[in-house]
């Protein structure tokens, strides 16, 4: 029987309500007395020399109250990128300055260079087309091409930064020359070049962003579209504009999706603060959906060339990937560890395989800059290892699934250190294939695929196995790999005097259903109904602190934060009940939302607890201080690693090469499930945009540094026609161990497995169509690579 | 400036507008009716849908002149009179058919015009249909789930939520 309530139930979302009513409140939605709005003035070339800027029709245009440049803000700080990563020879990343507006160069398409400020959004974006027109800027050569990047030393993204390389990371280093040597003495190479395409976020709420401040107190608000609002007033207040941390608060609201475009600061956020204190009024600026392609953080875009040595049986002797990462004009916040340390860590997948070697040279080029998208560097470690095994077991003449079975850790093994330095404390990867290949019916699938033929279609069926290292992160590890931050979090839980609770956390939910599952937990832990329990997020005002929401990190360390608040509520309270009931402390037990003496009928529900904890008339004042509120702060000890097997069939058109997924199936093991219904909505999630991933999206600059896929006419979205309903299961359960909830997290795990087991599935149904030329075709899979691939 | 009136929601609305005034700006600014979202402003995301006299309209790519005199019901005007969700937006919610909410009211909008015209749609129909609307967080499942059962069909059958 299902739970009805608490922990494992599928509790209804309680934040529906408000947005199915038109009620949610974003930050576009705010009206605020005396706003102002700001439009920003893009460049319109991918490299360019800032020359004059006359601002001055724009500033004598109507209802103009501020124009900006670069000039205003180089004496700023920069935004820096959150991690330090060092070469190959151990010297430190390039890291140049990324101002707050472009200052003597514009650097890719969309870079903001000037801003306008006026009373109406109108008058604003009339100005800002005046200032494009009197601004002088040479246009250089663009640098767009990866490869042409790094061997081409006089053209330069930044002037000081002479090959546009920005690392040359290897890992693990010292293991290089024995990887190498195993590969040479194996008895079988397979080895795959592939593109990891790039992606626009696009959460469908625009990035937005309003600035105020108060000149009575000096205090500064930002309300923001942010995943992180206590990492953004980090960065604002320290980084930055300098403004002291306690003058500035940021708000994120309720945020329409961010998929990690909303994990970092953007300089239009330090625009309309610094645009507040001047006018002494709120500046309001809001992006157009050609902003956000020109301007969000996009995600993936790797070039790997990946070996997979392995024994004539399919035994895996080693993986080696080489690896060019764009990580565009300039380091966004995440941009150095994604294709790092939440890839090359990674890429021993679920398999014991002794050797691998992961060498990644990121690469500046005049882009938009390229950061996290859901899964961040775990989808392209998968993508590429789960497609090298796919044209192994071809070559080979082997059995997909037994040849991931082969190689997998198995049980017995935890905690199993891997080659590349993680150290997996749980899992049961035959458990999740054989779950998977029983929900898939794969053996049914030799009567589906005769049935497609009869349709004129091939059919094929693509695997991939996955494992991520989420819920990031335990501070001393990442401290060493070179973060600059801790990660962390924080929740407070305040039990209010009339029993209700109030909890704050740092996670940022954007769509998670944290005011639902949060409260699930708490209502579970104390005994009191869910409806009693309020979650507040987003608020660096409210909250003791936090590092938002992102890799999968929400339940397993902002959850974990409420769950230790809450002992420490209950072992208060113990004392409390001890008091009242004339009891020893230790005989005080806690179940079901009474503290109760062991062994006795006497008890205090927790209601009177609370009370007392506010009314202390009848409480121990000598020893213990009244109140009833606990905050905590868990740094986790580990990773946790969620994984799974996923299996996709599709229907190919080999006229038009249209491919069309039938069916897919997801066997995840996400340790312990707190809300079964949500976590299915965040795997088909997830899925869904894999298949975009991998069927429909590309992000295209032509080689002067346009981008051709700016709008959704050019960039294609997943819509409902494109996918399937998807089967989800997650029966397969190995608690996390070193959290006390047993979670893992499930949030990018469908964005992680799904794109190789839709290319898998291609190239299966190519290869029982007879077209076996075809080793492998780069997402997006699209009717004219399919078709292209077919005609040779 | 020109004065514009319509109905929305069952009321008599009038504003000041320009010409170049769309009915999405004119409901968020003007009638501070902030559920109709706009998600692109290229009338791809659907994020804005609207109904007009009875028909789903991208109100992004409507000025508001050209719909004065007209019938206008937003997500504010969908819910039971008592204020409780109506029964599609109830389906919604049971289905889990929404993560972040911002493509939300435009998607009601499209899946209520859908059954208005065809009240017991194939899935097909409903994958078709839905099609100028864009969401990024649930990948359409349990988007074209709700929407079924708001039909009244039996999707129990309908792999996993």
């Amino acid at each position: 029987m299902p739970k009805d309530h608490g922990i494992g139930a599928s509790s209804k979302r309680r934040e529906d309500i408000r947005f199915l009513t038109g009620r949610g409140v974003y930050t576009d939605d705010m009206n605020l007395h005396g706003q102002t709005f700001a439009v920003f003035v893009r460049s319109q070339v991918a490299h360019g020399r800032i020359g004059k800027i006359d601002t001055a029709a724009a500033a004598a245009m109507p209802g103009v109250l501020a124009v900006f440049t670069g000039e205003d803000f180089k004496d700023v700080g920069g935004n820096p990128a959150g991690w330090l990563i060092n070469s190959r020879d151990g010297t430190p990343m390039r890291e140049p300055k990324r101002p707050v507006l472009a200052h003597g160069k514009v650097r890719h398409v969309g870079d903001a260079y000037a801003a306008v400020v006026a009373e109406t959004y109108a008058q604003a974006k009339d100005a800002a087309e005046q200032l494009a027109a009197d601004s002088d800027i040479e246009e250089l050569p663009a640098i767009i091409d990866m490869a042409a990047a790094l061997a081409n030393p006089s053209n330069r993204v930044h002037d000081e930064i002479p090959d546009n390389q920005c690392y040359d990371w290897g890992w693990i280093e010292d293991n290089r020359a024995t990887v190498d040597a195993a590969i040479k003495a194996a008895p079988h190479v397979t080895t795959l070049e592939l593109v990891n395409n790039r992606l626009v976020p696009n959460a469908m709420e625009p990035r937005a962003s309003i600035g105020e401040y108060f000149p009575g107190t000096g205090d500064y608000k930002l309300t923001t579209t942010s995943q992180n609002p206590h990492l953004t007033r980090l960065l604002v207040a320290a980084f930055v504009l300098g403004i002291p941390e306690n003058k500035l608060t940021v708000v994120a609201p309720d945020v329409g999706g961010g998929f990690g475009s909303k994990i970092y600061h953007y300089g239009e956020e330090a625009v309309v603060l610094a645009a507040a204190k001047k006018l002494a009024r709120p500046v309001r600026w809001t992006a157009e959906r050609s902003e956000s392609f020109l301007s969000d953080a996009h995600g993936r875009d790797h070039v790997t060339k990946i070996e997979l040595a392995c024994e004539k049986d399919g035994t895996f002797i080693a993986f080696r990937t080489e690896t060019m990462a764009n990580v565009g004009a300039y380091l966004s916040n995440f941009a150095t560890v994604t294709p790092t340390f939440l890839h090359g860590t990674l890429m021993a997948g679920p398999y014991k395989v002794p050797n691998v070697y992961v060498n990644v040279k990121t690469v500046f080029t005049n882009t938009a800059p390229v950061d996290a998208y859901r899964g961040a560097g775990r989808p392209e470690a998968t993508y590429s290892l789960e497609r090298v095994i796919d044209k192994m077991c071809r070559e080979l003449g082997l059995d997909p699934f037994e040849v991931r079975r082969k190689n997998f850790i198995t049980t017995d093994m935890y905690p199993y250190t891997t080659p590349v330095g993680l150290i997996y404390d749980t899992g049961n990867y035959h458990a999740t294939l054989d779950k998977a290949m029983q929900i898939g019916d794969v053996a049914g699938f030799e009567a589906r695929r005769a049935a497609s033929a009869k349709r004129g279609k091939l059919r094929g069926m693509g695997l991939s196995t996955w494992i991520e290292a989420c819920g990031i992160a335990p501070s001393h590890l990442v401290g060493v790999l070179g973060a600059r931050v801790g990660l962390y979090d924080a929740a407070t839980v305040r039990v209010n005097a009339t029993g209700n609770i109030s909890v704050m956390t740092g996670a940022h939910s954007h769509g998670q259903g944290h005011e639902t599952v949060f409260a699930q937990i708490v209502a579970d832990k104390l005994g009191v109904p869910e409806a009693s329990v309020e979650i507040v997020h987003g608020d660096t005002s409210k909250i003791p602190f936090g590092m938002g929401s992102y890799g999968s990190r929400s339940l397993a360390v902002c959850g974990v934060a409420v769950t230790k608040a809450i002992d420490k509520i209950v072992a208060k309270g113990k004392k409390i009940a001890a008091h009242m009931l004339e009891a020893a402390e230790e005989d005080i037990t806690f179940e079901n939302g009474r503290f109760s003496v062991a062994g006795t009928d006497r008890a205090k529900t927790f209601a009177e607890i609370a009370f007392s904890a506010y009314v202390p008339h009848n409480y121990p004042l000598e020893t213990l201080e009244p109140g009833l509120e606990e905050t905590a702060f868990y740094d986790p000890a580990n990773f946790t690693y969620p994984a799974g097997a996923y299996i996709c069939e599709v229907e190919v058109d080999a006229e038009t090469g249209k491919v069309d997924v039938v069916a897919f199936h997801c066997a995840d093991d996400f340790g312990n499930i707190m809300n079964p219904m949500v976590v299915e909505g965040q795997v088909h999630g997830g899925v869904g945009q894999g298949i975009g991933q991998a069927l429909c999206e590309n992000t295209t600059y032509d080689q002067t540094g346009q981008l051709l896929t700016g709008s959704y006419m050019d960039y294609a979205m997943p819509r409902a026609d494109d996918v399937p309903f998807y089967n989800v299961d997650y029966s397969c359960q190995t608690p996390c161990t070193h959290n006390p909830l047993g979670v893992k997290g499930c949030g990018e795990a469908g964005a992680i497995g799904s794109p190789p087991a839709v290319v898998n599935a291609v190239i299966d149904a190519l290869h029982r169509g007879g077209h076996t030329h075809v080793k492998h075709i780069d997402m997006p899979v699209s009717p004219s690579r399919v078709w292209q691939a077919i005609h040779g | 400036m020109t004065k514009v009136s319509m109905t929305v929601n069952g009321r008599t609305v009038s504003g000041e507008v320009e010409g170049r005034t769309l009915l999405s700006a004119f409901l968020r600014e003007g009638l501070g009716l902030t559920g109709t979202h706009v998600g692109c402003d290229t009338s791809q995301c659907g994020a804005c849908v609207v109904h007009v006299d009875g028909k789903a309209v991208k109100s992004c790519t409507v000025f508001a002149l050209d719909v004065a005199e007209a019938d206008v019901r937003t997500i504010e005007g969908m819910a039971n009179p008592d204020g409780s969700l109506g029964p599609l937006q109830q389906a919604f919610q049971d289905h889990h058919g929404l993560q972040c909410g911002f493509c939300t009211p435009g998607m009601v909008m499209s899946a209520a015009a859908l059954l208005a015209d065809n009240p017991r749609p194939s899935e097909a129909d409903v994958r078709h249909y839905l099609d100028g609307n864009i969401c990024r967080c649930t990948g359409y499942h349990n988007i074209v789930k709700a929407v079924l059962a708001a039909s009244g069909q039996d999707v129990s059958a309908v792999a996993a939520e």
